[in-house]
């Protein structure tokens, strides 16, 4: 049966303005709840890479945000100087964001493959009181295949790892995938980031690396996942030093002695 | 039911199976089946997405000028995509993060826009919904079979709980690193034929 061309047209018009309203209504209507479980689910990441005591009874969201809430401080910082910056709202901040907007510069060449960098950072401080007891940044570069997204846990020291995790990122199931295995991150806490120079030290080297006390910069290579293993290492010795959080650790260190 | 429905349901399963005979969707196939999670969650998605799309376009089947039939069918299934796609999202976020662009990817995956071009151009919208479930439960079966070896031989799992405790963890068992590439996939669907096609010889093609 042949239709005539205006038909057509009209028709393929209709087809667009229904599907249109069908899309564009589906993602109006569950915006809110998607947004809801994104912020819910960095929050349980917050949480459980800080160890705080209350995160792995938590399950339903109210618990998770009210773990969350007692314990979380949220701080924006000048990247480069180390500086707060206190008139940015960090509940309003959007890190993903900063990294693309106009306020954002090229990053200098680097392992990690970070392309630009924000003015400002967020991360999150576990706070009992006044007191910070560890210090959670945001961590991303290049693995293998994706840029992986996560979160590193320092001791107070600054220096003292107290965890690690990744959030997002696209590797191998199985290989280098394995940087989500509970049994690999727990070789993290209790080494130090930095050498007595205060340069990143922390490395993921291949084989095994041993106890803490024997090897403090060390952690074990995923096996078969030399690249991604590198990638790790590259991208949490970038946020660590001089173009990352440097700047703002060392200061934290000035002002705790 | 009678007998034309219950073929259109039925076929799919193993006699006129979406990737064993018709050899469509094997993309997604390779992507999703590291674990079984993903796989039933895909498997929905994209069970849920046939069913609908060959509804809506065998209701409209008469209207739809055959000059731009593709593009409809198209227009129509990628919405039905961006919707599973959201409300995965909205509901199962964590799941929805695992499969990423796989959700996207339904919209290239050649059995629901086969099924729309084949089966709901010419039939009433009853019979295309059976066949869009069947076509869909016939493409969730080989994924569930692909991702159970997959994850079982690859990780040592299923649903992520070990089955068989790799060394890493301490266990005895040496996961084997080749089931969670892509090409394992391959292997298992290959297989995944030869078996049917042992008991079913009418799919044997001729030489």
């Amino acid at each position: 049966m042949a239709h005539s061309t205006p038909y057509t047209i009209f028709f393929a018009g209709a087809v667009s303005v229904v599907c249109g309203v069908l899309v564009a209504s589906a993602a109006v209507a569950l915006k809110p709840m998607q947004d809801a479980n994104k912020v819910l689910d960095q929050r349980k990441q917050v949480i459980s890479v800080a160890g705080v005591a209350c995160a792995e009874t938590a399950a339903d969201p109210a618990a998770i945000n009210a773990c969350y809430e007692g314990n979380i401080r949220e701080v924006v910082i000048d990247l480069k100087t180390g500086e707060p910056a206190p008139d940015i709202n960090p509940e309003e901040f959007d890190m993903r964001r900063a990294f693309k907007d106009e306020t954002s510069v090229e990053a200098p060449q680097n392992a990690a493959k970070v392309l630009r960098l924000p003015k400002h950072a967020k991360f999150f401080q576990v706070v009992d009181g006044e007191t910070v007891k560890t210090l959670i940044l945001p961590i991303q570069g290049y693995g293998l295949w994706s840029v992986l997204y996560g979160f590193l846990a320092l001791d107070a020291d600054a220096d003292t790892i107290k965890g690690i995790t990744f959030y997002e990122h696209g590797e191998t199931p199985g290989l280098g995938g394995e940087v989500d295995n509970p049994k690999w991150k727990a070789q993290w806490p209790g080494r130090d980031a930095y050498n007595e120079q205060w340069e990143p030290a922390i490395k993921v080297i291949k084989g095994s690396a041993g106890p803490p006390a024997e090897a403090p910069h060390s952690v074990d290579g995923l096996s078969g996942a030399t690249i991604t293993s590198n990638g790790v290492t590259n991208l949490v010795q970038f946020w660590l030093g001089e173009n990352g959080f440097g700047p703002y650790l060392s200061k934290f260190r000035e002002g705790r002695s | 039911m009678d007998k034309k429905t219950k073929s259109t349901l039925i076929d799919p399963l193993f006699n006129d199976n979406p990737i064993a005979l018709q050899v469509l969707g094997i993309c997604s196939a390779l992507a999703v089946t590291t674990k079984m999670e993903t796989a039933v969650v895909m498997s929905i998605a994209l069970t849920a997405v046939t069913t609908l799309s060959n509804l809506s376009i065998s209701l409209i089947r008469n209207k739809i000028p055959s000059s731009i039939r593709i593009i409809v069918q198209l227009t129509i299934i990628a919405s039905l995509v961006i919707l599973t796609d959201q409300i995965l999202k909205a509901f199962v976020y964590d799941i929805a993060k695992q499969l990423a662009v796989f959700v996207g990817l339904i919209i290239t995956n050649c059995i629901v826009m086969g099924r729309a071009e084949a089966f709901a151009m010419q039939n009433g919208p009853r019979l295309a919904v059976w066949d869009g479930i069947g076509n869909g439960v016939g493409y969730s079966m080989v994924l569930l079979v692909v991702a159970f070896f997959r994850e079982l031989l690859g990780s040592g799992k299923l649903f992520g709980i070990n089955i068989l405790t790799p060394v890493t963890e301490g266990g005895w068992y040496t996961p084997n690193g080749l089931m969670v590439m892509s090409p394992s996939a391959f292997f298992l669907i290959g297989i995944f034929i030869w078996i049917l096609r042992t008991y079913k010889t009418d799919q044997v093609e001729a030489e």
